[in-house]
């Protein structure tokens, strides 16, 4: 790349409209929870970087650095083990907003019984039942279909079934790349069509792989392609956590009160390559400097000092806290056992 | 007893297990208002309403994903195919999602779900509209695969399915759905995974499934109406995936010959499966090799007398049961 098109790609960044987010109520002990889920997401990941050129961990593993805000803004705007969330091969740090304890998703990178899907799963594919996570999907595109189908579940219980508390929320995370894939289209066609409880969260990262957005797409504003099925689309600074977090509010209570889906376009950047595997040779400097200078977790810092809910020093707390919780994750994935070569068959069947 | 078409038994089995359990639902196209092409659905849309009796757009991929949702999530859906070929489109919900995903979640997610609708070669529908999935799907992990054959079957099959906690295949045969037959006033349900003895013999086993089966009941006629003295046990499979070995091991003990007959293309079939498990399990009990009766391995013309050649048609059984009986062992 020469200099003119690196100067090109920085100068043509999207402008976000600001979202003033200084109406939105934040209490200090809600400030704090979206600091800590997003550091927890930040260091994880570092972790697992570690861990992987240690050779502890195989695959294809695809770190969430830089996206943090996205995962913490939507998530814990939502009810914890209550409201659904699915997401992609790029899913690790979704598992941990969503409640996966960080010792279950370290131990399923490391293939353990212990992980979240019993070794069975590995990066691209954290499970949880129990936290409502429906799961990490590795081909493109392809969880959104299952999360409109959670959606229309809780439709079907409030209505058919007559349950008052079937209120359930889907967020389903993708990213810039799904947005061209039919699966897209379609879901959000039926979801509007049917008034389905549902968040589609577009993490717009700029790169699919080394395919640049702008190169895959006649339209690279994907929050207005709602526009076309008379539903809601909205965009959003992704680097932003009360930003999105404040339309993630309004898009669950649209979705809680049956009012129907949103796309939710959140511009945001990968810090790293697309995978470990990846050399990331096309992304310019430039461009990751000048992401890289908009750091969510920064950003969120400076936002709570400056309303007063936090102190450098309680953020330090946070952050000393964390790392001990993903060292503490490490240590149970290695001592954890392998899964029992005698049930290399079970799961395929309920009845297993 | 009342006579029952092939659909109504179908559709009185969803009408059944709908009323019994309020998480079963139906989806797919024209499944609703229209009542499903094959009218397997009709009138449930006016007792059911529209979340229950859901008319999907033509997505097939998304609403099989959604399907897998829904599932996961709590409910039984049934999706119908308008016809079996359009689930190619699907390939990827039914693999990953439906097959895969229980074991790839380490048994977080169970997935029971039907996947119901008419396959095989009908009367010159060409080349897309004939075909026979159950063989592209045999491999997938994690899916049972069920041929129903006979307006008592595919009730009581059909229910079992339903009631199944994992993803069932289940394949009608669309040159089936007008058949007759007396069905019990009784509640009844089969079982998915065995076998169905539809003629005892002694000399030749010949296992097949689907419409094949009454290519084998007529082959049976020639060889009566000929004379030809020939006593063969004739076996519908049922269960595609996994095999009913017992029932299969059992009639191959007493004939020591097998004849498979299928509908589906003869390279990668259900037959090739087959009788790689029969010579691995049962050579000991072999007199002769098994023998395969396939469709050609072209895509289904549509030219009437081109399609009756591409399938196996009664009087090549005969053929096959007479060289079999009278190979010199």
């Amino acid at each position: 790349m020469t200099d003119k098109t690196i100067a090109q790609s920085v100068e043509s960044e999207r402008i976000v409209p600001h979202i003033d987010t200084s109406s939105l109520p934040l209490t200090k002990e809600e400030g704090l929870m979206l600091y800590e889920d997003m550091v927890l997401g930040r260091l994880f990941e570092d972790k697992c970087a570690e861990m992987y050129y240690r050779g502890r961990m195989f695959g294809f593993v695809h770190l969430y650095n830089g996206q943090e805000a996205v995962s913490t803004g939507v998530i814990r705007a939502m009810r914890r083990d209550e409201d659904y969330v699915s997401s992609t091969y790029r899913d690790h740090v979704h598992a941990l907003s969503a409640g996966v304890p960080a010792r279950e998703v370290m131990a399923e990178l490391f293939g353990k019984a212990t992980g979240c899907s019993k070794g069975r799963g590995g990066s691209m594919h954290m499970f949880s039942a129990e936290h409502r996570l429906l799961g990490g999907y590795a081909f493109v595109a392809e969880g959104i279909p299952v999360a409109t189908g959670a959606a229309f579940q809780s439709k079907y219980r409030r209505e058919m079934m007559n349950d008052p508390n079937a209120d359930q929320v889907t967020a389903c995370f993708f990213g810039d790349g799904a947005s061209n894939n039919g699966q897209f289209f379609e879901c959000l066609n039926m979801a509007a069509l049917w008034k389905l409880p549902i968040l589609y969260v577009v993490e717009n990262n700029k790169w699919a792989i080394g395919m640049a957005h702008d190169r895959a797409t006649s339209q690279p504003e994907i929050y207005k392609k709602a526009s076309v099925f008379n539903m809601t689309g909205v965009e959003v600074d992704g680097m932003d956590v009360l930003a999105v977090r404040k339309v993630a509010l309004e898009a669950v209570e649209r979705a809680r009160a049956g009012e129907g889906p949103t796309l939710i376009e959140a511009l945001t950047y990968r810090f790293r390559g697309h995978s470990l595997a990846d050399p990331d040779e096309l992304r310019a400097a430039q461009e990751k400097e000048f992401w890289f200078s908009r750091d969510p977790i920064k950003r969120l810092a400076k936002d709570l000092e400056a309303r007063g809910l936090a102190t450098a020093a309680e953020l330090e707390a946070i952050d000393a806290k964390v790392q001990a919780e993903i060292d503490d994750a490490v240590e149970f994935a290695e001592n954890s056992p392998e899964p029992d070569p005698s049930e290399l068959r079970r799961y395929i069947f309920a009845e297993d | 007893m009342a006579e029952t078409l092939f659909f109504n038994a179908l559709r009185e089995a969803t009408d059944e297990e709908m009323a019994r359990d309020e998480t079963v639902f139906v989806l797919g196209e024209d499944v609703g208002q229209y009542g499903g092409s094959y009218k397997v659905t009709k009138g449930l849309y006016e007792k059911y309403g529209e979340l229950r009796v859901l008319d999907t757009p033509i997505a097939e991929n998304s609403f099989s994903g959604m399907a897998v949702g829904a599932a996961m999530t709590g409910l039984r859906p049934i999706i119908e195919g308008m016809n079996m070929g359009f689930l190619l489109l699907a390939f990827n919900q039914i693999a990953n999602n439906a097959g895969m995903l229980r074991y790839t979640s380490g048994g977080n997610f169970k997935i029971p779900v039907v996947i119901r609708g008419p396959g095989g070669v009908g009367r010159q529908l060409g080349a897309e509209h004939s075909q026979r999935l159950e063989a592209y799907f045999h491999a997938v992990p994690g899916l049972k695969i069920v041929a129903c054959s006979t307006p008592y079957n595919a009730k009581g099959l059909l229910k079992a399915a339903i009631r199944d906690e994992n993803p069932v295949l289940f394949f009608e045969h669309v040159l089936l759905y007008n058949l007759k037959e007396q069905l019990p006033d009784h509640e009844y349900i089969c079982a998915l995974d065995k076998a169905e003895l539809v003629r005892p013999g002694s000399d030749v086993t010949i296992l097949t499934y689907s419409r094949m089966r009454h290519h084998c009941i007529q082959a049976m006629k020639l060889i009566e109406k000929d004379g030809l003295g020939y006593d063969p046990e004739i076996i519908d499979l049922i269960s595609l995936k996994p095999f009913d070995m017992e029932a299969i091991a059992a009639s191959v003990r007493k004939t020591h010959k097998v004849i498979i007959v299928e509908e589906c293309m003869k390279t990668g079939g259900i037959a090739a499966e087959l009788s790689a498990l029969i010579n691995e399990q049962l050579f000991d009990e072999l007199d002769a090799p098994v023998m395969r009766l396939s469709s050609q391995d072209i895509p289904t013309p549509y030219n009437g007398m081109l399609e009756h050649l591409t399938i196996i048609q009664p009087p090549q059984i005969v053929e096959a049961v007479k060289n079999l009986m009278t190979l010199q062992v």
